[in-house]
Formats: structure tokens, C-alpha cells, sequence
């Protein structure tokens, strides 16, 4: 063990970084693919049906476990069509440009007490930063496709983007409000003592609008008119074929898994036990905290297919309507709330 | 009122959770799916699936080349030729069914004097080159000689209603 | 050269780079993506002043939600630009003149004279626990609250006024309010009322 240890003070600290960057994106790129598998089976479910369950190892079937690794054999393989009146560099960058914050943003995410990447004390505004830049994929691709299906999906993710980053925004200077602080590590720990100081509670309405505009930030249904299949094909992503898509498809997921994590991180305590405060307590010592942020955020993963298999799209001026409407004004109105709560030291989350 | 109660309930997204309960159930339903190579669905007798031209049982075949099915043909789908046998007798030089064309609604089993003509139950074949998609007589009977066990079953239960 | 030195002058460069771009580039979205380049830089450069609040906030504002905006009207509009060019040479004079003028401006305001490093000296470098964030609030709500609250009130009159003047009404103009049809009881559209049958003469 202590030669292990030296020998990883001996690697250079651009080696180190690399090694621990290598340790949060693997297993999240595992999760993206069997996310896109769990997303086929649970909708095939709901829908009474079965979804993939054929492509197994090694001639077993497996529950069809091998489809994500089959699929992406399949991407790879396949050319990469670029349109004739594309601009060829903004049409490659596009996608790249979709799934880089997606990754980046897990550079100050606290996975533990004590396990982050870095740990810089503005690290909600930080995350909220790149998880604007995302959009920018999405319009650069569509107008850099040079077709009209493509243009149409990227005005209205912008439109819808920049609509309910606000409210988004909104949701979570409620979070910071009450946890005092800027730093992802700081909210967490502000919800300690039991399942009911969790902020889920007293941010309630945030803490809705906050995963509803999270849904619309990565264009998933309900609010998919980005892609929109059945109005304008897919939208923005509709010149592109092979890899390029591949990516764009990962950064989509990568994007409901962040916003999955940072919601059970924000609202439901994080790495805290459930039992915390109860006398269950001493029994669940031994689960790390990062399982239970795995178990929380896997819910709200769930909630994301959920609620694909069930809401029919909304129409654009509905959307709209919802992200201005309602959920700006909600948001303020509970901003200060809030802030009342904080100022009169409610019990007992804010004593 | 009626007001107040709609905006409370779309407020606290009371028909949202409807709908995701009803999902939620489903989701704990039994698939309805059939595995297909492995599980196949029941065929009725009925069945309007590939042709064949049966035979009597003394090895006779039955067809008498009266050309009923090539005129009902709704497809154009049939192609006869007939001229008289050896022994006097009418029957078919060439049966050919344009598989592309037939559109596998019955007329030509149903118009058949003989029960000739009928369809099986078979649904899985395929072809792999232009020209094997027309059913030639010798193809047809091949089909009613390995059937004919069961066509003779299948027309036997549908005696009552033919 | 350290390597804070290097980063610097790698900013700055592709900063003034990009900012060259924006208004030499033809194609006004080109424009527009450089500008977000440019912003980016100026965000780098910021993080090396250790304002790494600000920096954040220039992304988050500026890159997030202000550009897609511009970037969502420089898509839409069809900017004819031999229309914007036909001008061009007539007014470079008058041009020029303003530019000049500017220049000149802005070498007696941020001149050595007055924005040197003997009048600003280089601010101090802080712990790695120092909160920028901090500072900024207390900073805000102490010293400049009257200004803060001044700047907050005029944004919302300019966000009333331009809500205003999209607000606009069409009387004459029908629709269909599919939130409301479904509110619809049969009691609300239909009396059912017993009366008594009328007699055959």
C-alpha cells in the first residue's frame, strides 16, 4: 500500500489529474451507455413491451445487456456525412461543443465529503456556467447543417434553453440562499441532520421547478421540441450520421445524469444517509456516501424516462408560457420565502 | 370555484401524477410481446397464407383448369394455360402464381370448384432472385403434397361454414 | 516567462484576435461566435486576476443567455450586407474622425499617467480559501448599495418597458383556449330544468 501511495507522488501532477479525470469518466461513460439500455427496457415496459433483449455475451442473451456495446460498434463503423453546403469546422465542433461542459462540469462535483476532482468555493456557479454553454452545440449544429429542420430545432432549444435557464438559475439562488454558500460541498453538509432538513422540504416548489426545468435544459420529453421527430424530423441533429451523432446522443445523456446528480446534491442531501438522525443510523454506517448519492440520483434518472414514456410533447408557446409564466414568478415569490425563513431562523432547518 | 379547484390542481400537477401512475402500473404488467422464432401466434384455419394446388387421394390432381381463379384474380396474379391430356382429360400445362402480385385475399381458393387451389398456413418464405417469386405448377404441388395433411384438416373444420 | 506570463499573453493575443474577427468577419454569425471566443478570453484573464467570480458570472451572463440571444437573432434576420456596406466609403471620414477621437479619449483616461501600476499597485495574492464571492456581496450590499439598487431599478423599468411594448392585444383577432375548454362542466353550458308537459287539445 505505501509503495502504491509513493509511487503516486512520484507521477507528474499533470499525470495525476489525468488519472483521477480517467476515474470519474469511465464509470460515467459506462452509466451513459446502460442508460440508453435502461432507457429502451423501462419505456418497452411502460409500453407492455419488452425492449432490446437479444444481443448478449458470448452467446448468452442476458436480458439483451449488450446492446449499448453493440450499438456503439455500429456508430463507429458508420460514415460520417457531411452535407454539401455545411460549414464543415462549425459542423464538427458542434458536437464537441454539446458534450464538452456536459464532462467538465463534474470537475468540482463532490462525490464524497472529501472526494472531488477540485474544490473550488464557487463551484454552483460554476456548474450552472457550463450547463448554459450547452446550448451552444445545439445552435452551432443546426445552423451550421445548412438544412431547415436543423435551423428550426436549434431556435427553438434556444429560445427554450435560455427560457428556463432562468427559472433554473432562480431555483438554485433558493439553494444557495439557504445553504450560504457557493460551494457544492458547503450545500451538503448545510442539509445534515436527518431525511426532513434535507432541502427537498423547505425548497419544495424549487426543488420542482429545478428538476422540471432540468428535463427542458437537456430537450428531453416533454420538452423535446428541439428534436421534435414527428414536426421536424430531429431537429438539430438531423444532418448527422456515425460518430458526430454518437456524441451528441452521449452528451444528452451525460447532460440527465448531471442534472440527476446535481438535484439529489442540492435537494436531497447528497452523500447523506436517509437514516441519519434515526435509529437506524448505526446500522447503515458502513455504506459509503457515494452509494448513496449513486441510489439518489438513479431515482431521478428513473424520473427522466418516467416521464418520457408518459407526457405527450408540449407546444412550443406552451412551453413558453410554463418557463415565464410560471415558474419565474413561483421561483421569486419562494426566493424570498426563502430568505424570510433564513432571516426569522425558522426550525428547524434554518436554527 | 370551479376556477379555484382547476388551478390548485394543475398548481400541484395532480394530472401529471395521474398520468404517471397509470404508466407505473403498466410498467409491472406482463409484456404482451411474442418472442417470434421462438413463440409464434396462433393461426387460424382461415389462414390466407402461401398457395398450393392439392391433389385426390389417389395421387389425381384436382385442378380442371376451369380458369375460375384466373378470371377472380382481383391481382392478375394467376397466369393458365390448359390443353387436353393423354386420356382426354382437361387440365393445366402451365399454373403460375405471380407472388409480387397476389394480394392474398382468397377469391381464387373461394371461386375453386375443386378445392384445388387453396392457401396454407405457411407464412415464412422468402426468395433470393427475381424469377423464383412465380409459383409454378410443380412448386404448387410440392406445397399441397407436403401440406396436405393439414389443408385436408383445415378445410375438414371449415365444412360447416364454406 | 512564467507560465501565469505565458497564459496571460496567450489571452490576450487570441482576445484581440478574436475581437479583430468579430468585426471583419463577413458572415455576422461568424461575428458572433468570435465575440463568444472573445468573451472567453476575457473570462481566462480575469481567472488569472483571480476574479474568478466575475469570471464565471462573464460566462454565465454574457456567453449563456446574452449571446444565444444574439445568436438567435443574427439567425434569424436576413442581413443583407451589400445593404450594410453601400455606405461604407462615404461615411470612413466621419468615421475615422470618431475613431481618433476615441483613441484619444481613452489614452487620457487609462494613460500610464493615471492607470499605472504606481497608481494601481498589482493587488495582493490571496489564500486558496479566500472567497471572491464574499467580498463582492459585502462589497455590494455595504459600500455601493445605493448604486446597486439604482442600476437594479433601472433594469426593471428597461424589462417593464420592453415587455410593454410587446404586450399588444388584437381584439378582433379569435382563438381557441384549450386550457380553459377543458375546464368546461356540462353544468356550466346546459340548464336541465323540469317543467310541466303541455296538454293535447
Amino acid at each position: 500500500m505505501e509503495s502504491v501511495i509513493a509511487l503516486w507522488n512520484a507521477l507528474p501532477l499533470v499525470v495525476q489529474i489525468l488519472l483521477k479525470i480517467v476515474v470519474i469518466m469511465l464509470p460515467l461513460m459506462i452509466m451513459v451507455a446502460y442508460y440508453t439500455y435502461a432507457e429502451r427496457k423501462v419505456i418497452g415496459h411502460m409500453q407492455v413491451r419488452m425492449g432490446p433483449n437479444r444481443v448478449g455475451f458470448f452467446g448468452f442473451r442476458l436480458l439483451g445487456l449488450g446492446q449499448p456495446i453493440a450499438d456503439a460498434v455500429k456508430l463507429m463503423f458508420k460514415e460520417i456525412v457531411i452535407p454539401s453546403g455545411a460549414n464543415k469546422l462549425l459542423f464538427l465542433i458542434a458536437p464537441m461543443l454539446s458534450i464538452a461542459p456536459a464532462l467538465a462540469a463534474w470537475a468540482v462535483f463532490p462525490f464524497d465529503a472529501e472526494l472531488a476532482l477540485t474544490h473550488i468555493n464557487a463551484g454552483l456557479l460554476y456548474i450552472l456556467a457550463l450547463t448554459s454553454l450547452g446550448v451552444y452545440g445545439v445552435i452551432i449544429a443546426g445552423w451550421s447543417s445548412n438544412s431547415k429542420y436543423a435551423l428550426l430545432g436549434a431556435m427553438r432549444s434556444a429560445a427554450q434553453i435560455v427560457a428556463y435557464e432562468i427559472a433554473m438559475g432562480f431555483a438554485l439562488v433558493g439553494v444557495l440562499v439557504a445553504a450560504g454558500s457557493l460551494d457544492l460541498r458547503q450545500i451538503v453538509l448545510a442539509q445534515q441532520g436527518s431525511l426532513l432538513h434535507w432541502f427537498w422540504l423547505p425548497l419544495l416548489p424549487l426543488f420542482v421547478i429545478y428538476f422540471i426545468s432540468g428535463v427542458a435544459e437537456t430537450n428531453r420529453a416533454p420538452f423535446d421540441v428541439a428534436e421534435g421527430e414527428s414536426e421536424i424530423v430531429a431537429g438539430f441533429h438531423v444532418e448527422y450520421s456515425g460518430m458526430t451523432f454518437a456524441v451528441f446522443f452521449l452528451a444528452e445523456y451525460a447532460n440527465m445524469i448531471l442534472i440527476s446528480a446535481l438535484s439529489s446534491l442540492m435537494f436531497l442531501g447528497g452523500w447523506l444517509s436517509p437514516f441519519q438522525g434515526t435509529a437506524l443510523e448505526s446500522w447503515f454506517d458502513w455504506v459509503p456516501g457515494i452509494l448513496w448519492l449513486l441510489a439518489k440520483t438513479l431515482v431521478f434518472m428513473f424520473l427522466f424516462l418516467w416521464f418520457r414514456a408518459t407526457f405527450p410533447r408540449y407546444r412550443y408557446d406552451q412551453i413558453m408560457r410554463l418557463g415565464w409564466k410560471v415558474f419565474i414568478p413561483i421561483t421569486i415569490v419562494w426566493i424570498v420565502v426563502v430568505g424570510l425563513m433564513k432571516v426569522y431562523h425558522t426550525p428547524w432547518w434554518f436554527n | 370555484m370551479n376556477k379555484i379547484v382547476s388551478y390548485v390542481r394543475s398548481l400541484f400537477l395532480f394530472e401529471l401524477l395521474k398520468g404517471l401512475s397509470l404508466t407505473g402500473r403498466y410498467m409491472f404488467t406482463r409484456p404482451f410481446t411474442l418472442e417470434y422464432p421462438e413463440e409464434k401466434a396462433p393461426v387460424s384455419p382461415r389462414f390466407r397464407g402461401l398457395h398450393a394446388l392439392r391433389r385426390y387421394p389417389n395421387g389425381e390432381e384436382r385442378c380442371i383448369a376451369c380458369k375460375l381463379c384466373e378470371a377472380v384474380c382481383p391481382a392478375l396474379a394467376i397466369t393458365i394455360e390448359a390443353e387436353p391430356r393423354e386420356d382426354g382429360s382437361r387440365r393445366t400445362t402451365r399454373y403460375d402464381i405471380d407472388l409480387f402480385k397476389c394480394i392474398f385475399c382468397g377469391f381464387c381458393e373461394e371461386s375453386c370448384p375443386v378445392d384445388s387451389i387453396v392457401e396454407t398456413r405457411v407464412y415464412e418464405y422468402h426468395f433470393e432472385n427475381r424469377g423464383e417469386q412465380i409459383m409454378t405448377k410443380d412448386k404448387l404441388l410440392a406445397i399441397g403434397d407436403k401440406y396436405e395433411e393439414q389443408l385436408a384438416a383445415d378445410r375438414a373444420a371449415q365444412a360447416a361454414v364454406r | 516567462m512564467s507560465f501565469e506570463k505565458f497564459l496571460f499573453y496567450l489571452f490576450a493575443a487570441l482576445m484581440i484576435g478574436a475581437a479583430l474577427m468579430v468585426i471583419t468577419r463577413r458572415n455576422p454569425v461568424h461575428s458572433v461566435l468570435f465575440l463568444v471566443l472573445a468573451f472567453f478570453n476575457a473570462a481566462g484573464l480575469w481567472m488569472l486576476a483571480e476574479a474568478e467570480f466575475l469570471a464565471i458570472a462573464l460566462v454565465l451572463v454574457y456567453v449563456g443567455a446574452v449571446m444565444v440571444l444574439f445568436l438567435f437573432v443574427v439567425m434569424m434576420l436576413d442581413i443583407n450586407l451589400a445593404e450594410l456596406r453601400a455606405g461604407f466609403v462615404r461615411n470612413m471620414p466621419v468615421a475615422l474622425l470618431v475613431a481618433v477621437v476615441m483613441m484619444v479619449e481613452l489614452a487620457l483616461v487609462l494613460g500610464p499617467s493615471r492607470f499605472g501600476l504606481d497608481q494601481y499597485a498589482a493587488p495582493a495574492h490571496r489564500p486558496a480559501d479566500y472567497s471572491n464571492t464574499t467580498e463582492l456581496g459585502l462589497a455590494l450590499f455595504t459600500r455601493h448599495l445605493y448604486a446597486f439598487e439604482i442600476a437594479a431599478v433601472i433594469l426593471l423599468v428597461g424589462i417593464v418597458a420592453a415587455i410593454s411594448l410587446t404586450l399588444r392585444r388584437r381584439p378582433d383577432s379569435k382563438y381557441l383556449d384549450p386550457g380553459r375548454q377543458v375546464t368546461v362542466k356540462a353544468r356550466d353550458r346546459l340548464r336541465v330544468v323540469r317543467m310541466q308537459a303541455e296538454e293535447r287539445e
